[in-house]
């Protein structure tokens, strides 16, 4: 399997490319090219550095103008009305474990239904797949009323459990998808020779595709972990209190002491906490994440 | 028992689980949703609802503000997925060749799209605030590039563009992402060729990368195109849907839970399924196309 | 990766040990054979300490147990839970708290609390009763009060000679560009004469009915059920709202909540503010640009009309409680005078009987105490009683067509005409 390894060759459009060309063209281009990176990386990085400034920022300066745009020096009121929130770092534990709850939930099941659609040729297949491509169909709006209302039936309102379970909804279709794209691309003969061996298909699956696919796990892995760590409708309605309330939720409705005041400097450090390992998870699994995709998503 | 017929046993065996998993949280409310919409029933109501045939789609059907929230829906979508893509063909082109600090680009390039949607549209809100955000303070008090300030947020067609320029910031990353992973695909001998044989710059981008990168393009824009007529989140906590923002997801919630008419909110989701479907089923065929 | 796997095993199951051992909530403390009433409550608000406190103080009485059912602090999310739990007729919840503009949309699931407070109910402002009150029935008991006020810069106000605050709305307007002026003269080119809330949300429709009540143009539905908002009156008064933004009022204005008027008043960037009592308290903080340099007031009004939108929450008892007379207890003793006045001192919670504002150890604890009777006795609910399960879209219909004139997208006799006929339509199908 193909990672990231040199692709010098690959053509970009010719202002991006950093290498050839006459002297004074690869200074230019050098230039241009540092400008572009420049940009991109301040339009992506700036709301969340703001967000950070925001939090050690002390509360009176929030919201005047012109604004401070260095926090010198950092007040950490804002991060320690934060932590001592129970309500806040309960969200955080709740948010962990139904993401990943559910995350590994996805990948098992998924996993399996990917290797049935994507190694077997089975009658209803068809059927199957627009079955699962119906589930990204609509708006989680739409079904909200009646997933509370098997969820409650089941016991689960209020629960970790119903909520990672409602997720499904959300993280599966995407593990199957990538996932059968993924098995499709290995090349035939793997199972056929275990197959010969006698071992049963779950055998095969189990010891040799499995093995096999784990970088495509990983990938997939962490797109249902971002998905679910970051759902908000299903957690808003699905959860009461602190035993069940994620952290995108305790955010959202962050209140200060009294009905109406919203505590801005606790709020961006409430955001920056919550964002902190997803960067983190991110930076380990980047090369990760993309080899996987390479595999598994685009892949004709 | 066959082999083949004990082979398609154990496939089913293996989807057993997902399809479980699809009926009771994915079905089910569906079919839930569609019955529902052929009712009056109030949400928290202990009434019980009465069968009121197509009403609730006649009604919608009527309903002029329904039809400008889906055209805006369809607007907006079209607007942030070609945004998007173009961006994220620029990005994925830069972090794929070779520079120091790549790994750390392609880090941070990623950071919008970890952070949940209704935190960042928190920080945006906050940004955007006309008096004391952070927006018109680089632009018309540092910069001077703004006569005065401007509330961004207030008047309709600016309101709308904040709302893409959130959902671009938002998942450019996402279709750098897997317009990398496709740029990745393309073997480096194909372009060695062409440029050996004179191609351009421009011309190998053209004639090369852009129809072998086809498949990554077109699952990219499925997934995005979607998930933008989806969008909830954004709107719902930068603008609630005022100053012309109201999207179709957001005009659902209205309906059904602030308006608490389950059956009405119901139509107006079985509504948005099909409008969807449309976009999947021409997207499909073009897939199958592409295929031959 | 097996071992990875296992790790993320034990990982998760010592997570979930941590989980149950912190979902073990202290008991309600009954006494042996006495029920456990459980009362709605947002433990990350200001007022949950008193609370639990006075929860405390009920169950030494009455060996009743109390319990906290967690509410989400944001209104909206919080209506949605109460359906939830009333749709499916749950015993869980025994006493909620109610927002001012819930009787009407949950009257049906609330016992009828008229013959156990008959005797009691004289001593609340009276347009709190009334609101409470559906058809005959008492469905909640009030709790506390709020109001739209009026904050003051009372330096600025004397800086630019002027002796007392607006009594009309022509006042405002006048003292409001004088003083923006003066202060934009002055180098302050971010300075702006008034902030008040005119977002498309429930708060606008707070500001909304202020507008009317105090031009004498009704409240938009009667409490007959009559539309009453298609009027020259209501048009009037809508158009000069519309006429303050982007002159005495910054553009954005249309985008403000209460936090958004707040913020631009507090770092000492307005004359005047239209908010609730809340924040008194956070402007009067140590490090406040404008500490001790502004007071409230009543909201101006024409001809002498002034009028406070009204605001606060109430007590309802569920009507599928298995503990019903325990429960009215418990509503008995959190709304009684002592209860209020804990609360007054506690939590800068107003209380919503008369007797209390004459009270000298409050005033001693909230300045401002002493200026709220008025306000509260001219309070102007909104028309949430006689709109009944409809209020929230009613309550849309004027807000998002009130923000569409602020904005300039349409001018308000035609807002006020559309807006009549919207609601002439919600109210047909609710007769």
């Amino acid at each position: 399997m193909r990672t990231g390894s040199s692709h010098r060759f690959t053509t970009p459009p010719p202002f991006l490319m950093p290498r050839y060309g006459r002297r004074w063209g690869v200074v230019v281009r050098r230039v241009l090219f540092a400008g572009a990176v420049a940009l991109i990386l301040a339009y992506t990085l700036f709301p969340f550095y703001w967000a950070f400034n925001g939090a050690l920022q002390p509360s009176s300066r929030l919201y005047v103008s012109p604004a401070d745009y260095l926090p010198v020096p950092p007040v950490f009121d804002a991060f320690r009305e934060v932590f001592a929130n129970r309500m806040f770092v309960r969200g955080v534990l709740n948010s962990a474990l139904v993401a990943g709850g559910s995350t590994l939930l996805a990948l098992a099941a998924g996993s399996f239904a990917a290797y049935a659609l994507g190694r077997f040729r089975i009658r209803g297949r068809r059927v199957v797949l627009a079955l699962i491509l119906g589930m990204t169909m609509f708006p989680q709006i739409s079904i909200l009323g009646a997933v509370y209302s098997v969820i409650s039936r089941m016991g689960l309102y209020n629960t970790l459990w119903g909520l990672g379970l409602s997720y499904m909804i959300l993280t599966l279709p995407l593990t199957v998808w990538v996932m059968m794209n993924f098995f499709k691309s290995l090349p035939a003969e793997l199972e056929e020779s275990a197959t010969v061996d006698g071992a049963t298909p779950l055998q095969a699956f189990w010891h040799v595709l499995l093995p096999l696919s784990l970088p495509g796990l990983a990938t997939t892995g962490l797109l249902a972990f971002i998905t679910a760590w970051n759902e908000y409708l299903f957690a808003l309605a699905l959860t009461v209190d602190r035993k069940a309330r994620t952290v995108p939720v305790v955010i959202a409705n962050y209140t200060g002491n009294s009905l109406h005041e919203v505590p801005w400097g606790a709020i961006m450090a409430a955001s920056v906490t919550v964002t902190l390992p997803l960067v983190v998870l991110v930076m380990i699994f980047q090369k990760r994440i993309i080899a996987g995709l390479t595999a598994g998503a685009v892949k004709g | 028992m066959s082999s083949l017929q004990k082979r398609n046993l154990w496939a089913w065996a293996f989807l057993v689980p997902t399809l479980a998993i699809f009926l009771v949280v994915g079905l089910y409310p569906l079919v839930q949703t569609f019955l529902t919409s052929l009712t009056n029933a109030r949400l928290g109501s202990t009434r019980a609802p009465e069968f009121v045939g197509l009403d609730n789609y006649a009604t919608l059907l009527r309903d002029r503000e329904f039809w400008v929230v889906v055209l805006r829906t369809v607007l907006f979508t079209v607007v942030s997925v070609a945004l998007e893509f173009a961006l994220g063909m620029v990005i994925a082109m830069i972090v794929h060749s070779p520079f120091r600090g790549r790994g750390l680009m392609r880090t941070a390039m990623l950071v919008p799209w970890a952070i949940p949607t209704v935190v960042s549209a928190r920080i945006w809100s906050y940004m955007l605030q006309d008096t004391y955000g952070v927006a018109n303070d680089l632009l018309a008090t540092r910069l001077g590039l703004l006569d005065s300030k401007v509330a961004w947020l207030a008047e309709p067609t600016l309101a709308f563009a904040c709302v893409v320029a959130v959902e671009v910031w938002k998942t450019t990353p996402f279709v750098a992402l897997l317009l990398l992973a496709g740029l990745q695909l393309i073997p480096d001998e194909i372009h060695e060729a062409a440029e050996v044989d004179g191609a351009s710059r421009g011309q190998r981008f053209r004639l090369l990368t852009l129809p072998m990168l086809k498949p990554a393009i077109l699952v990219a824009l499925i997934f995005r195109t979607l998930d933008a007529l989806r969008i909830f989140d954004a709107v719902w906590v930068m603008t609630r849907g005022q100053a012309g923002t109201e999207m179709m997801a957001t005009y659902n919630y209205r309906q059904m839970i602030d308006f608490q008419q389950l059956g009405f909110g119901s139509a107006v989701s079985v509504a948005i399924f099909l409008l969807i479907a449309v976009f999947v089923v021409a997207y499909v065929t073009m897939l199958r196309t592409e295929r031959g | 990766m097996k071992k990875n796997t296992g790790a993320i095993g034990v990982m998760a199951a010592l997570a979930m040990a941590l989980l149950v051992a912190c979902s073990q909530e202290a008991g309600g403390g009954a006494a042996d054979g006495k029920a456990v009433l459980r009362l709605t409550d947002d433990p990350t608000g200001g007022a949950h300490a008193v609370n639990e406190r006075l929860a405390r103080m009920f169950t030494e009485h009455t060996g009743i147990g109390v319990e906290f059912v967690p509410a989400p602090s944001s209104a909206t999310d919080r209506l949605a839970l109460y359906l939830q739990f009333l749709g499916a007729r749950s015993s869980d919840v025994d006493v909620y708290q109610i927002d001012v503009i819930w009787p009407g949309i949950l009257a049906e699931h609330m016992v009828d609390l008229r013959p156990s407070f008959q005797d009691d109910l004289t001593g609340h402002f009276a347009p709190i009763v009334e609101n409470n009150t559906v058809g005959d029935k008492l469905v909640a008991v009030p709790w506390f009060a709020d109001a739209g006020i009026l904050y003051c810069r009372t330096d600025l106000l004397e800086k630019y000679g002027f002796d007392a605050p607006p009594e009309t709305w022509d006042d405002l307007e006048r003292m409001a560009r004088t003083i923006q002026e003066g202060e934009r003269a002055a180098g302050n080119k971010d300075f702006w004469g008034y902030v008040w809330q005119g977002s498309a949300y429930e708060g606008l429709t707070c500001n909304v009915v202020e507008w009317l009540a105090s031009s004498g143009a009704g409240s938009i539905v009667e409490p007959d059920g009559t539309v009453s908002i298609d009027s020259p009156e209501a048009a009037h008064a809508i158009a000069r709202a519309a006429g303050w933004v982007n002159t005495i009022s910054p553009p954005g204005v249309t985008t403000y909540k209460e936090e958004e008027a707040r913020h631009v008043f507090h770092t000492g960037q307005a004359a005047f503010m239209r908010n609730w009592p809340y924040a008194y308290t956070l402007m009067q903080a140590e490090d406040s640009a404008v500490r001790d340099k502004f007071d409230v007031c009543v909201l101006p009004g024409e001809k002498g009309e002034h009028a406070a939108a009204l605001g606060g929450w109430q007590l309802a008892v569920s009507a599928y409680s298995a503990h019903r007379e325990e429960a009215i207890e418990l509503v008995k003793f959190l709304s009684s005078p002592e209860a209020q006045k804990a609360r007054a001192l506690d939590a800068s919670l107003l209380p919503s009987r008369t007797r209390l504002y004459d009270d000298p150890e409050i005033a001693a604890a909230i300045p401002f105490f002493p200026a709220m009777k008025e306000v509260f006795t001219n309070a102007a609910p909104r028309p949430s009683t006689v709109t009944g399960e409809d209020y929230n879209q009613v309550s849309t219909i004027v807000f998002q067509n009130v923000n569409r004139v602020l904005s300039g997208q349409t001018d308000a006799k035609t807002a006020v005409s559309k807006i009549g006929t919207e609601l002439e339509k919600v109210m047909e199908r609710s007769r």
